[in-house]
C-alpha cells in the first residue's frame, strides 16, 4: 500500500450529503476485475445520464478541476453498502483524500486499507472549503497527515483521523503481515477458547 | 459475570473475542463465522496474490445470493457475466474446501436468512461477511458486522480481524405496537429520528418490552437496518425466544452441549447499571406505519403525513438534500404521502423475506388483487418451501404478483431483477438510494404489510383500514 504523508493537489467539491457507496460505484460495474480499473465508474449515474452523456454541473467533469487528487464532500460520505469497490473507484480516478464532516464506518476502514485518507472536519470547515473551491476552481490545498491540518492559502484547518488509521496510512502497513507475526498468541487463544466455549464450532455435538 | 463495573451485552461479546491489542483503537478479534458470497471475489484475488490459503475453511461458508437468478434457475443465469460471478464463487469454495450453498442446494438463500435458519448463527459468536447487512445476525446476541474486501481477505488468511472498539449505544422501545405495525416501522422511525449516520461509531443494543415481544424475524429486521442509521453493529440480548428458535437447527449445538450453551448465553444480557455512551427511547404507541419518500432511509415519515417542503430545511445542506430528493423522486412538496401512485412492488431481501414477512404481506393480499405488477422473492429456498406448504404462493399469484426463487434480487438488482428508470417501486428492502434498484428507479421503503397495501391501492396507503377483520401484523 502506498504511504500517505503530505499531499498538495487540486481539490474538487462534491457538495452533497449522504453520497452512499451505491452512488460512488453502481452495482452493475462491480463484476469487473480490479486490474481493468474502476475510475471510469466513479459516481457514474450522478455524472452521466442513461445515454452516457455528462449531466453537467458536476465539478468532477469540469476541466477546471483536472488532475484533482482531493475531494471535499457533505456529511455521511460513503455510507451504506460495504463494497470496497467504492474506494477502488475513487483511488483509480486519482483521488488520495476525501474531506467530509462524517463518513460511513465501513467506508473509512476500506479507504485506509487502500491508502485513501478520510479526513473528518467540522461541518463549517467543509462548507468553507467547498465555497473556497467553487470561488476559485482548480485551486490547490495541502493536506498534512502528521500534523492533521489542511492548508488553505496559509489558513490552517484541523482535521480528525483515528490514531491507528493515521499510523497505518503513514506507514503503508499490511495488516496480514502484522497479524501473522502473532501466530503463536492466536494459537494459544484458540486452545483456551475451545475449552471455554465448546459449543462454538458449527454442528458441535 | 465479573466484578467491577457492570457490563453491556456488547462489552461481553467484545471481551470474549479479544485476542490481543494495546489500545481500544486496534484490537485483534477472533472470528467464529465467516460468510462469503459472489462479491467476495476481490478478497479471494487478494489472497491468491499473496499465495495465501484459507486459515479455517471449517468456519467459512460460501453462499450464492447477490447474483443468483430468481427465474428458471435450472438454466443458470442468462447473462454470462452474471453466471461467471456464481461460477467464480463455486471455484473459490472448491479450491479452499469451503462448504458451498450454491444454486442447486436446497439450503440456498440470502446469507442473512440462511445463517440463522441453519443454526450457523448463534448467540455469543463473532460473525463477519463482506456485506453491510451482517448486523442482522446480532438479533441472536452475536457480534456481527459487515466488512470490506481487504478485511475479508484478512479473515480468510487469519480468521481474525483488527478492529476499533465501537461505543455502546442503547435504543429502548417500550409498549405495544398496534395491529399492522412491526419491526420495519420501528427501525424506520429510529432512523428518521437519529439520521442516516446518527449511530456511526456505535454498537447498538435494542432493548425494551417491544423488542422482547418481537419474533426472531422481527429482531432480525431491526438489527439488519442498523447500518442505515450508520452503525455496523446491532444486537438484541438472547432470551427464550432465541433459544426456542435455535433448538434443533442443523448446525446448532446438539444434546447436552446445547443445554450448556444456553446456560452461557443467558449470561450475555447487559447488567443492571451498565453504562452506554448514548441512549434513546421510543414509545411503541407513537409508532405509525412508516414509508420513505426520499433518497436516504432517514427520509422517512408516517404514512398519514405529507412530502416535506424545502422551506422546512434548517441548514443549507439539508435544503440541497431536499431539492435533490424531490427532483429524483419526482414529488411535489406538500403532497400527501397517500396520494403517491406506484408502478411496481417488491417483497424480498435480507430485511423482510422471512416466512413471517411473507405471511404478513399475504394476510393483506388474500382475496384481493394488486393494481400493479410485482415480484415476491423469499429469503431462502427453505422459506419458499414453507410458504408453498402454507399456500402463500397461491395468495400472491391470485393477487397478480410473481412468485420466484430466493436471492438478493431487486433489492440490489445485480442479478438483472431491475426496476426500470422512472418507475416507482414500493419495496420491503433496506435502501432507497438513487439507482439502488436500477438506474433512475424510485424506491419507497416500507414493511411487507405496507407494500401489500400499496399493491392493492395502487398508491402508497395505510394498511390499518385493510386489516379490519383480519389477523396478523
Amino acid at each position: 500500500m502506498q504511504p500517505f504523508t503530505t499531499l498538495s493537489a487540486v481539490v474538487v467539491p462534491l457538495p452533497m450529503a449522504n453520497v452512499d457507496t451505491d452512488q460512488i460505484i453502481p452495482a452493475r460495474f462491480m463484476r469487473k476485475s480490479r486490474s481493468d480499473g474502476y475510475g471510469d465508474y466513479l459516481l457514474r449515474d450522478v455524472r452521466f445520464d442513461d445515454h452516457g452523456r455528462p449531466r453537467g454541473g458536476i465539478a468532477l467533469d469540469d476541466d477546471a478541476y483536472a488532475g484533482a487528487r482531493i475531494m471535499v464532500a457533505g456529511r455521511n460520505f460513503g455510507g451504506g453498502s460495504s463494497r470496497e469497490a467504492a474506494v477502488y473507484a475513487l483511488v483509480d480516478f486519482g483521488l488520495r483524500c476525501v474531506i467530509a464532516p462524517s463518513f460511513g464506518d465501513i467506508f473509512t476502514n476500506n479507504a485506509v486499507k487502500n491508502g485513501l485518507l478520510p479526513a473528518r472536519v467540522d461541518g463549517a470547515v467543509a462548507e468553507q472549503l467547498i465555497a473556497a473551491t467553487e470561488a476559485r476552481p482548480g485551486r490547490s490545498i495541502t493536506v498534512d497527515l502528521p500534523t492533521q491540518t489542511i492548508d488553505l492559502d496559509g489558513l490552517k484547518l484541523p482535521f480528525d483521523v483515528l490514531p491507528n488509521h493515521k499510523t497505518q496510512l503513514i506507514e503503508g502497513r499490511d495488516d496480514i503481515d502484522l497479524t501473522l507475526r502473532h501466530r503463536q498468541e492466536i494459537a494459544d487463544w484458540v486452545a483456551f477458547d475451545r475449552a471455554r466455549r465448546p459449543w462454538a464450532p458449527p454442528n458441535s455435538q | 459475570m465479573t466484578s467491577g463495573r457492570p457490563l453491556t451485552l456488547f462489552d461481553k461479546l467484545w471481551r470474549s473475542h479479544d485476542i490481543l491489542g494495546e489500545d481500544e483503537d486496534h484490537i485483534l478479534l477472533w472470528i467464529d463465522r465467516h460468510f462469503v458470497h459472489e462479491g467476495s471475489f476481490h478478497a479471494f484475488d487478494k489472497l491468491k496474490a499473496r499465495q495465501g490459503s484459507v486459515s479455517r475453511p471449517d468456519l467459512t461458508f460460501a453462499i450464492a445470493d447477490h447474483y443468483v437468478p430468481t427465474r428458471e434457475r435450472r438454466k443458470g443465469a442468462a447473462d454470462p457475466d452474471v453466471a461467471r460471478m456464481i461460477d467464480q464463487l463455486a471455484e473459490n469454495a472448491a479450491a479452499h474446501g469451503l462448504q458451498m450453498f450454491g444454486l442447486d442446494n436446497p439450503r440456498q438463500g440470502i446469507v442473512h436468512v440462511v445463517g440463522p435458519e441453519q443454526g450457523l448463527t448463534l448467540p455469543g459468536l463473532s460473525i463477519v461477511c463482506g456485506d453491510s447487512h451482517t448486523a442482522t445476525h446480532g438479533a441472536f446476541g452475536a457480534l456481527a458486522f459487515g466488512i470490506g474486501a481487504s478485511d475479508v481477505s484478512h479473515v480468510l488468511a487469519t480468521q481474525t480481524l483488527w478492529q476499533r472498539r465501537p461505543k455502546p449505544m442503547r435504543i429502548t422501545v417500550d409498549g405495544d405496537l398496534a395491529d399492522g405495525i412491526g419491526a420495519k416501522d420501528v427501525i424506520l422511525s429510529i432512523i428518521a429520528r437519529i439520521g442516516a449516520n446518527g449511530a456511526a461509531g456505535h454498537a447498538v443494543e435494542y432493548d425494551g418490552s417491544t423488542i422482547r415481544s418481537l419474533s426472531m424475524a422481527g429482531r432480525m429486521t431491526l438489527c439488519n437496518m442498523t447500518i442505515e442509521a450508520g452503525a455496523r453493529f446491532g444486537m438484541v440480548a438472547p432470551d427464550e425466544t432465541t433459544f426456542a428458535y435455535l433448538a434443533g437447527r442443523p448446525f446448532a449445538p446438539k444434546g447436552p452441549l446445547f443445554e450448556r450453551a444456553v446456560e452461557d448465553w443467558r449470561q450475555l444480557a447487559s447488567e443492571e447499571g451498565a453504562a452506554f455512551d448514548a441512549a434513546i427511547a421510543l414509545d411503541a404507541a407513537e409508532i405509525a406505519p412508516i414509508v420513505t419518500w426520499g433518497i436516504s432511509p432517514e427520509d422517512a415519515l408516517p404514512i398519514t403525513e405529507s412530502v416535506p417542503t424545502p422551506a422546512s430545511a434548517t441548514t443549507e445542506e439539508q435544503s440541497r438534500h431536499l431539492e435533490l430528493a424531490l427532483d429524483y423522486m419526482d414529488l411535489r412538496p406538500g403532497m400527501p404521502l397517500e396520494s403517491i401512485p406506484i408502478d411496481h412492488v417488491f417483497i424480498g431481501s435480507c430485511t423482510n423475506a422471512r416466512i413471517e414477512d411473507l405471511r404478513s404481506a399475504a394476510s393483506v393480499l388474500s382475496g384481493r388483487r394488486a393494481k400493479v405488477p410485482g415480484l415476491v422473492s423469499p429469503g431462502s429456498q427453505a422459506v419458499k418451501r414453507q410458504a408453498e406448504e402454507e399456500g402463500l404462493d397461491r395468495i400472491f399469484a391470485a393477487a397478480g404478483l410473481e412468485w420466484v426463487d430466493s436471492g438478493c434480487s431487486m433489492c440490489v438488482s445485480m442479478n438483472g431483477d431491475i426496476v426500470p428508470p422512472g418507475v416507482r417501486c414500493a419495496s420491503t428492502t433496506n435502501r432507497n438510494f438513487r439507482g439502488r434498484q436500477g438506474p433512475g428507479a424510485r424506491t419507497h421503503l416500507m414493511s411487507p404489510a405496507m407494500v401489500a397495501a400499496a399493491a392493492v391501492a395502487g398508491h402508497l396507503a395505510d394498511v390499518r383500514p385493510m386489516l379490519a377483520g383480519r389477523g396478523g401484523k
